[in-house]
């Protein structure tokens, strides 16, 4: 493993530098039906679960053959995904903002059989690679963030808590039998880097146990002023502490001020709070994006909490089961699962979901909590 | 053989969905194998590391990830995280783990010959790892070591044209819808919106000059794919002012039953035969469609463009030609007073190369926010701390109703002395004048 330099000279960093030149031009890339018909598409058709086909003014049609996987793909899946794509779709592809995986091509026939290939294209462990799916009124991949495979901070894992539920929910990936879309997502703490607080359903990593402080090694490790200003609710403050009859200059944290955000410990790795017992999920419903009928609204705690219970989480993938089951049943065609909620009500969603209502979702942040609580006589019983 | 042994990883491989777990397998079998004989610039055993590490924070319940510390290229705040692992003795290959981020072309189109390069260059010097994408839009690069970086940096930008992305306190890599490449709903042309706004504003991409971090995002229509309106300091997503396009014969298509509605999307159950009057015009939310048995009519005045009737016959009705976007400001994620959309604060913006309107919003944004934010403000949390009229006063944008959902229940109006008829210095003589005291 010989270190082979690419051309960079430490010594004189700035010598042939190139910098800022953004990204690639996107239309590099379109594939030459995309490039013949841009801006002049008529409309659009889903010819079954996974085949979009797009009509342009010019009568040309493109299928589009959609595809999940995991967000985390390796550089030879990768290489896989480029041999389909020189085989069947003219050497293009494109990926979507859920991580799908969409090949086009020119006619029906040949969306077919890729659709075929693609569904065929199994792991050696048994899963597949490329199954087809997320189109129209079923559930699509999950946008997520990093969990246990790459970040300090996550109160799960997103990688296999992402796995579980599309194992779920694999069946209505591959269909059209939601009454709108139902929208998924994950992130594996409330700093919620994949934002997860608009979807129908989402799954957010949350600690319950306030910082560890390692008094021993902090005030070498960490600059406490940035630990202290670190912290959104002021529960950090500096303190000094006894260690083995030597007084040390450390911080004290306010418990009951701590809303478990992990800021500290990105400031300062003498502050962690990861714990088996105290960190699970929550599960949030409700929310859109779309301004399609009703405006974009945020999704509500529904879970407070579920423990972490890996590697297969069963109680995260019953309570979702639960929620799209109740939906899919009782919701009109094109009601989002916060509009159904809110037709029949909250307390009427909890009956119906079989979920429990406990106190912890009545908010009690800031200001916006009151507007939460009921001020009508209009409740059902 | 595999190096550490993963049982609880291992129950991931089973079930329908694509496995990671066996993904990263396959990878670190592919990297012992070696059949091009690659010359690694980072361990051979990077991905079972992983695995095994992985599989201890199975165990425990608990992340093996420390805060990785200033890492980077020479030059840039931003485009690479730093990542080092708790158990560096154990799992020596993933030891030093650093993310690149790589900046993704608009709308993520790709062909294989550029692709592949891009994934030659992450097996020679990294750990054969991704992330297509990451929640931001870009190109993740999950783990390498710090000699790599600039070595990395060196040959994207030498070889392969590209740039990294961008973290930290300042503008994050962009990202847009596919737009009119593919969507005939697109108001106006993201991706080339996406592209010319990343290159125009490089520097603030590369070089932290912001109180936070601050994110762009672009989405053609108010269907919202790329979730602008959640997910964006400043959003901007496509609109128009004219009336919707009716195609009558292709709406009889529909009433006739010739034509799926909503292009399909349903069906997967049987919703009985479509009926224009109760799943178009009664779901209109503002009641300004009829349907008199022959023939549809919109009265487009009163239409907020929902997209619905749109989206439900995309064969019959087609967005207007008088287009543009509208301009909505300061969504975040929960973090801390609560999570925020984006409020509007352009109804109407032309969008049209080179795009100067929508520069000149964001960059009178940029001045204030700039000045008067606090380190790790939000832009949106600033507004809520100095009011949406100091918005409005920044970038000479004048009140207007479509501003708010509903006018201030509360009078408690900050009026400004230059308001007021006589401004606010009285002589207290004059007053007693009038009054004893
Ligand atoms: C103080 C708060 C936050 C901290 C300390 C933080 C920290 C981080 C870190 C360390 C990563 C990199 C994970 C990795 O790849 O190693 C990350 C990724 C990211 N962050 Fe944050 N974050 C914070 C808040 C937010 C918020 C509020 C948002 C969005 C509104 C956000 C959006 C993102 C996104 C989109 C990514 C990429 C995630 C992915 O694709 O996996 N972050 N953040
Ligand atoms: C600094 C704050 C306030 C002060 C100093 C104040 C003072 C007063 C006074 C002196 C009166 C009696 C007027 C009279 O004798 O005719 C009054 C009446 C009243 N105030 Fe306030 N008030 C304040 C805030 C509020 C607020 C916040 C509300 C409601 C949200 C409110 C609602 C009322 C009502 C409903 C009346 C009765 C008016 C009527 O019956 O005609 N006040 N207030
Ligand atoms: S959501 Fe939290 S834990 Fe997950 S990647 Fe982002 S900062 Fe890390
Ligand atoms: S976890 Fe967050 S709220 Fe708790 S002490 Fe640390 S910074 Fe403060
Ligand atoms: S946001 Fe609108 S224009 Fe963009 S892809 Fe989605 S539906 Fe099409
Ligand atoms: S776009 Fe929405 S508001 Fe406008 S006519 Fe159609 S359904 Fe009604």
């Amino acid at each position: 493993m010989a270190f082979i330099s690419a051309g960079y000279n430490p010594d004189k960093p700035m010598e042939g530098r190139i910098s800022d030149i953004g990204p690639r031009k996107f239309d590099e890339f379109y594939p030459p039906v995309i490039a013949r018909n841009k801006g002049k598409w008529l409309y659009h058709e889903i010819v079954e679960p996974g085949i979009l086909m797009h009509k342009a003014e010019s009568g040309e049609e493109v299928y589009t053959v959609r595809c999940g996987g995991a967000r985390l793909v390796s550089v030879t899946h990768v290489r896989e995904i480029c041999d389909i794509a020189d085989k069947f779709s003219g050497g293009f592809v494109r990926f979507t903002t859920r991580n799908n995986i969409e090949f086009m091509v020119e006619s029906k026939d040949e969306a077919l059989k890729l659709k075929a290939e693609l569904n065929s294209r199994k792991f050696a462990a048994g899963s597949h690679k490329f199954p087809v799916g997320g189109t129209g009124a079923g559930i699509t991949n999950i946008v997520h963030t990093q969990g246990w495979v790459h970040c300090h901070t996550p109160a799960t894992d997103a990688s296999g808590t992402v796995k579980v539920v599309m194992d779920e929910v694999f069946a209505e990936f591959g269909a059209h039998n939601m009454p709108a879309p139902l929208r998924i997502s994950m992130a594996c703490c409330l700093n919620m880097c994949g934002a997860v607080h608009c979807s129908d359903i989402a799954i957010l990593g949350y600690h319950r146990k306030p910082p560890l402080i390692d008094h021993e090694y902090l005030d070498n490790l960490c600059e406490i002023p940035l630990a202290v200003a670190a912290c959104p609710t002021g529960a950090i403050r500096p303190s000094k502490t006894e260690i083995n009859g030597k007084t040390v200059n450390s911080v004290a944290i306010k418990n009951e001020r701590c809303m478990f955000c992990g800021n500290c410990y990105t400031m300062c790795p003498s502050l962690p709070l990861s714990d088996k017992e105290g960190d699970g999920l929550v599960i949030m419903a409700g929310g859109k994006i779309s301004n399609r009928i009703s405006n974009p609204k945020f999704s509500k705690v529904v879970v407070a909490f579920i423990p972490n219970e890996p590697p297969r989480w069963p109680t995260l993938a019953k309570v979702v089961r639960q929620i799209v089951d109740a939906y899919a049943k009782d919701a009109r065609k094109y009601e989002r699962l916060g509009d159904w909620a809110e037709r029949i009500g909250w307390e009427r969603f909890f009956e119906k979901c079989d979920l429990e209502f406990t106190e912890h979702l009545i908010d009690d942040f800031r200001d916006p909590a009151y507007y939460t609580w009921r001020q009508t006589t209009n409740f059902k019983w | 053989m595999a190096k550490h042994k993963t049982p609880l990883l291992d129950q991931l491989e089973s079930g329908p969905w694509p496995s990671f777990v066996s993904d990263i397998k396959q990878e670190a079998e592919h990297r012992h194998a070696n059949p091009d004989g690659i010359e690694y610039q980072i361990p051979v055993d990077v991905c079972d590391d992983l695995l095994g590490l992985l599989e201890m924070s199975y165990e425990d319940g608990e992340t093996h990830w420390k805060h990785g510390g200033i890492v980077g290229v020479f030059g840039y705040g931003g485009g690479v995280i730093g990542r080092y692992c708790d158990q560096p003795q154990k799992f020596p290959g993933v030891a030093h783990f650093h993310t690149v981020r790589v900046a993704q072309p608009a709308g993520k189109y790709y062909s294989t010959e550029y692709l592949r390069k891009l994934m030659d260059l992450w097996d020679f010097r990294g750990s054969g790892l991704t992330n297509m994408h990451g929640a931001t839009g870009d190109l993740v690069w999950l783990g390498t070591t710090t000699p790599q970086l600039e070595e990395i940096f060196w040959t994207l930008t030498h070889d392969l044209n590209t740039d990294l992305g961008g973290s930290g306190s300042n503008l994050r890599t962009p990202a847009s819808c596919l737009g009119q490449s593919r969507c005939e709903y697109a108001c106006y042309d993201t991706q080339s919106l996406n592209y010319a706004m990343t290159l125009e504003y490089q520097d603030e991409l590369h070089r932290p000059a912001f109180p936070y971090k601050f994110k762009f995002k672009f989405d053609g229509c108010p269907n919202g794919c790329v979730a602008s309106i959640a997910r964006s300091d400043f959003s901007v997503i496509g609109t128009w002012k004219d009336d919707i396009k009716i195609d009558h014969d292709a709406v009889m298509g529909y009433v006739k039953g010739e034509f799926a509605p909503n292009a399909g999307a349903h069906s997967g159950r049987d919703w009985g035969k479509f009926d224009i009057e109760k799943e178009v015009v009664a779901l209109c939310p503002t009641g300004c469609m009829s349907w008199d048995g022959s023939k549809l009519s919109i009265d487009n005045k009163e239409c907020y463009r929902c997209m619905h009737c749109i989206n439900t016959m995309p064969r019959a009705l087609h967005i207007g030609d008088e287009r543009g976007a509208s301009i909505f400001v300061g969504a975040k994620a929960p973090i801390l007073d609560g999570a925020q959309m984006g409020s509007l604060l352009v109804p109407f913006v032309p969008v049209e190369d080179p795009y100067d309107e929508v520069k000149e919003v964001v960059e009178n944004l940029w001045d204030w926010w700039m000045e008067e934010g606090k380190n790790r403000e939000r832009i949106g949390e600033t507004i809520r701390r100095m009011s949406f009229q100091k918005m409005l006063e920044v970038t000479g944008i004048k009140a207007d109703p479509r501003h708010v959902q509903e006018p201030r229940t509360n009078p408690y109006i900050f009026w400004k002395e230059e308001d007021v008829t006589g401004g606010w210095e009285r002589d207290i003589n004059e007053f007693r004048k009038r009054h004893q005291r």
